[in-house]
């Protein structure tokens, strides 16, 4: 099991810790819906250690990238960053991550902790000469801070570091990486650093006013905004047309992707499934993955749920679902299966929240 | 962590006051409320339900993950906390007063002696 840098820090702040994708990771401090309200309404901070960070370099690296992940990747200027995913040759996810450009031949990729292995030996094996790739994850630590404050907390902590514009990178003289991007929803930056550098930066934002936040708050947070988790939501059996993120798919680019093929052939024929975003109506438990949908006429299910939480904001079960694409519109009903008993849900658009 | 010395408890955290041995309230102790974080939903169970030690007669819920709740003693259901159904905090908030779940007839009194008292439900704690 990995230890964060800020593992040390997490026992002080009386965080309870769980197992996260190989890592011992906070999931809470002073309580998930505590720590949830914090970010939609102030400003938390998330240890993201456990993230990917990989550089590939090279004269053509726009080209390679080009064709290895989905998103187009000329449209980035220097210091940009976009959501994009690596996908297989059927279509599958590999992973989902965001790609930034720090030059021409230079681009940074953040990427699942649960995936680093994976698409190292992914990227590897498609790799091409004059192309290089680096894992950096063990030389990073990671913190996101989020919420409507976040960026003023910055401002007044670091004047002289300005944050990087929406979905944008910076990286300053001695090394600390900041990205605009997150996974809540809200306006915030993520913080690279070295690992013996990480700490004094969790310590500083929370000493700023910051509330610490764990993967538990993260993940209602994510899933009221309907981001996708990799592993629970995608994977290498569900194409990103399938998963609702086709605006992050350029079929259109000449030179094709990987998978783009079988994407193109998928959309030729139909699609099979759709992620669609369930809400329980009324008094009822939360949503949890691998509870069944079904259909309340005929009783048929129809999937299982891929997410599920109790949305601290709305107060009801969410969830997300791949479901047959001709019962997969909004404001169709069905019925969620909780211990024996049937809960009325239906289909809402993303965002939740 | 609060240890009421009234009460008997249970080795999985629950707590049962003998003062009624027609109704005796149970629910879950301090330390177990620490542990589950924010309930978020209760499932009761009916009134006049016959139950037996260790049969489950709740299901809690947080955000992160659903519970059940073991009954210490046998006995009949004869009231259940509606309140809590609505709003679910006391049991987070005072789970030995406003945050009991159920009242239960008890079929075999002397069940309360194998619970734990006070100072031996605190040892398993420490």
């Amino acid at each position: 099991m990995l230890r964060s840098p800020l593992h040390d820090k997490h026992l002080e702040l009386g965080a309870r810790i769980v197992p996260f994708a190989g890592w011992e990771m906070p999931i809470q401090y002073a309580g998930i819906v505590a720590e949830h309200h914090s970010v939609r309404n102030e400003v938390g901070v998330f240890d993201i250690s456990h993230m990917g960070e990989l550089e590939i370099a090279g004269k053509e690296a726009e080209s390679f990238l080009n064709r290895l992940l989905t998103n187009d990747v000329s449209a980035l200027s220097d210091n940009e960053g976009q959501y994009t995913l690596m996908l297989n040759d059927e279509g599958g996810v590999i992973d989902d991550l965001i790609l930034y450009r720090l030059d021409h031949d230079r681009y940074f990729l953040v990427v699942n902790a649960s995936k680093i292995e994976e698409d190292v030996a992914w990227i590897s094996s498609q790799l091409v000469p004059d192309i290089s790739l680096t894992d950096h994850s063990e030389v990073y630590g990671g913190i996101a801070v989020q919420g409507p404050e976040a960026i003023a907390l910055w401002e007044s902590l670091e004047p002289e570091l300005p944050l990087p514009e929406r979905n944008g990178i910076s990286e300053s003289a001695d090394g600390t990486i900041l990205c605009r991007t997150g996974y809540t929803g809200e306006d915030g930056f993520e913080l690279f650093d070295s690992v013996d550098r990480i700490d004094d930066w969790f310590a500083r934002i929370i000493e700023a006013g910051a509330t610490p936040c764990g993967l538990g708050a993260r993940d209602t947070l994510r899933l009221e905004k309907g981001y996708p988790l990799n592993g629970s939501d995608l994977d290498e059996t569900h194409t990103p047309h399938e998963a609702g993120l086709g605006f992050f798919v350029k079929l259109e680019k000449v030179a094709g992707f990987i998978g783009s093929e079988a994407l193109a052939a998928q959309k030729e024929k139909g699609l099979p499934s759709r992620l669609v975003a369930l809400r329980l109506s009324g008094k009822a438990p939360p949503l949890r993955q691998g509870y069944e949908v079904s259909d309340p006429s005929s009783g048929a299910i129809l999937g299982t749920l891929c997410s599920g939480s109790l949305s601290p904001t709305l107060g009801v079960g969410i969830g997300m679902a791949y479901l047959p694409v001709s019962f997969a519109a909004v404001g169709n009903h069905f019925s969620i299966l909780i211990r024996g008993r049937e809960f009325p849900a239906e289909i809402v658009k993303k965002p939740f929240v | 962590m609060n240890v009421p010395e009234n009460l008997h408890y249970a080795e999985s955290h629950e707590w049962v006051n003998p003062e009624n041995f027609e109704a005796a309230p149970i629910g879950i102790s301090d330390h177990a409320q620490a542990e589950l974080s924010d309930v978020v939903y209760l499932e009761l169970p009916e009134v006049g339900k016959v139950i037996a030690k260790g049969d489950s007669i709740a299901v809690i819920e947080s955000v992160k993950a659903a519970n059940d709740i073991y009954s210490p003693v046998s006995g009949e259901i004869v009231e259940v906390n509606e309140a809590l159904v609505e709003a679910p905090e006391p049991i987070n908030a005072d789970p030995y007063v406003t945050g009991w779940m159920v009242k239960i007839k008890l079929s075999d009194t002397s069940e309360i002696e194998g619970l734990l008292d006070s100072a031996a439900y605190q040892k398993i704690l420490s």
